[in-house]
């Protein structure tokens, strides 16, 4: 069927996390909050983290944009939680490599569903929807 | 109109995209070109290429006289009364700054207002958001009616003696609405403003004739018309033009240049600073002759017909939803529910069919709809039904593929 090589794009994982997507909402009380948008196409996410003594004890979204940007920020949120801010940010530099196509090391990074993005990079138009989240995210630590 | 016959005229429609025929329906975005228009950009490359208006050699001449050909093709197919009052520039958006620099800058004082309306173009609204603010003068916008019309009584109660420019996009690019310019301009001129036309949705489709529409500044871009790419136009009636300040200066412009103190050239060439896009406006020139030889209405007339066939097709489909008024230009914005417009555009151009989605550089307008993104499907002359035909049926299979989970 012609639809085979939009498989390597759109895997059961994503659909699953666009359509019950993980850490959706506000966090109560003090976190710090990034608004970030693909101005090209108007996804636009608002990410919210909690982070202490170098650890990222929550972290939210919200937002609107299509299956792979919102996917991804629901995927996203569920790997950081807990990790050391400087993990999550390597993580997210890995996350940058597989989308141009790069292998990357699973031993180091427990990607789990996040793997199901790598068809993304077959799909150079999309690849901003699918780091917007982690931009974000880069952009939260990097300013704290 | 021999659609098969034009068809072939553009090599660019002759190829597979993703192991099915090119369905090309993305020419509100840019158009593709004809090959008298690929051909022209060529022959003066090869044959003519020289600068213009400067040195005494043959094949300057030569480019001198494409290139001043082309203004007086423009000014014949716009119906303006001289060449002095069409400057080539890149595009719409230049030709709008150019009018917002310039004119806005010397003609606004605080308490002025500036008239808009929501659906405009970025390009229609950021140089007039920039003009207020360094002026004092005030951004008012026209309401939209449910079907994204505006009403002249709408037009009649926002602009006012205290309004000095009316700035309105001829034919949207997200709805599809036509404004009717000639009325709004005379409501414009009664109240002591001068208009401006963001034709790039315009010019390209319906046959303008600025004198008859009176309008003060109509502007519009090649490359959405069967021509090249960084060519634009700005028409302004010539006692505008004489007394605007030229925004960029340099080389071309001038006049007399002195240590402290420089006179400009005549109108067109004072707001033509350094070496002009000279391809560019022998290509539109090429594009112009292809569009006439083809007929302004016999195009306008086949989008009428792709437009009205599209609307009765795409609204067979369950879950669509498709925005702006029922008489509109040759195109349709539209959402399936449940599938973000990106999705679609992926799953659409999987099949070959190249339709856009996303913002379509008008967010008030989105907002408006209260939408955060759309498809967009437009059409131009090389159009088919069939085109038509297979954007149903990838909607369908899109719809499908998203509601059985990818399976
Ligand atoms: C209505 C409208 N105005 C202005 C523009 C800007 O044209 P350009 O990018 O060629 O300057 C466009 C192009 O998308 C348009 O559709």
């Amino acid at each position: 069927m012609a639809l085979n090589n939009l498989d390597t794009l759109y895997r059961q994982v994503i659909m699953d996390h666009y359509k019950n997507p993980k850490n959706r909402g506000n966090i109560d009380g003090d976190a710090m909050t990034i608004d970030m948008n693909n101005p090209t196409c108007g996804d636009r996410i608002q990410l919210q983290m909690q982070v202490e003594d170098g650890i990222v004890k929550d972290a939210k979204f919200d937002g609107e944009g299509c299956s792979i940007s919102m996917s991804s920020a629901s995927m996203m949120t569920q790997a950081i939680k807990g990790k050391k801010v400087e993990d999550a940010v390597k993580m997210s530099h890995a996350f940058s490599d597989m989308m141009l196509g790069k292998d990357i090391d699973t031993e180091e990074f427990d990607l789990e569903d996040i793997e199901a993005l790598q068809g993304v990079s077959k799909f150079p138009a999309r690849i901003k929807c699918a780091t917007l989240a982690w931009k974000a995210m880069e952009k939260g630590v990097n300013e704290d | 109109m021999d659609v098969s016959a034009i068809k072939e005229q553009f090599p660019i429609l002759n190829q597979e995209v993703n192991g099915h025929p090119l369905v090309y329906l993305d020419s509100s975005a840019t158009s593709q070109k004809p090959v008298s228009v690929i051909e022209a950009v060529n022959n003066y490359y090869r044959e003519d290429n020289s600068n213009v208006h400067r040195g005494v050699h043959t094949l300057g001449t030569r480019a001198t006289d494409k290139y001043e050909g082309a203004r007086e093709k423009v000014r014949g197919f716009i119906h303006a009364e001289s060449t002095a009052e069409i400057i080539f520039s890149r595009g719409t958006t230049t030709a709008i700054n150019t009018v917002a620099s310039s004119y806005a800058r010397a003609n606004l004082t605080a308490g002025d207002e500036i008239v808009i309306t929501p659906m405009e173009h970025h390009s229609n609204i950021i140089p007039w958001q920039q003009a207020a603010k360094a002026t004092g003068a005030t951004l008012k916008y026209i309401p939209l009616q449910a079907d994204g019309t505006i009403t002249l009584e709408d037009v009649r109660a926002t602009v006012t003696d205290n309004t000095k420019i009316v700035a309105v996009t001829h034919v949207s690019n997200v709805l599809g609405t036509v404004n009717p310019i000639k009325e709004i301009a005379k409501i414009a001129h009664e109240n002591g403003a001068v208009i401006l036309v963001d034709g790039a949705q315009g010019a390209p489709h319906i046959k303008v004739d600025v004198t008859d529409l009176d309008c003060d500044f109509y502007t519009f871009s090649g490359h959405k018309m069967c021509g090249p790419t960084g060519i634009g136009v700005l028409y302004g009636k010539r006692e505008h033009l004489e007394n605007m300040e030229p925004v960029e200066f340099g080389g071309e412009m001038i006049d007399f240049v002195n240590l402290y103190d420089s006179t400009w050239k005549e109108l067109p060439w004072k707001f033509e600073g350094g070496t002009p896009i000279i391809a560019g406006a022998i290509g539109l020139g090429a594009a112009i002759d292809f569009l006439l030889e083809v007929g302004q209405d016999n195009i306008l007339e086949h989008e009428q017909k792709l437009a009205d066939y599209a609307m009765e097709q795409l609204r067979t489909i369950d879950g669509m939803t498709i925005y702006g008024p029922e008489k509109r230009a040759g195109l349709v914005t539209f959402n399936l529910d449940d599938v973000h417009p990106h999705d679609t555009a992926t799953v659409l151009d999987s099949f070959g069919i190249a339709v856009r989605a996303g913002h379509h550089c008008a967010q008030p307008l989105m907002k408006w709809l209260e939408v955060s993104a759309t498809a967009r499907a437009s059409f131009y002359l090389y159009n088919t039904n069939e085109d038509i035909d297979s954007l149903v049926d990838g909607l369908l299979k899109t719809k499908e593929y998203f509601g059985n989970g990818f399976k």
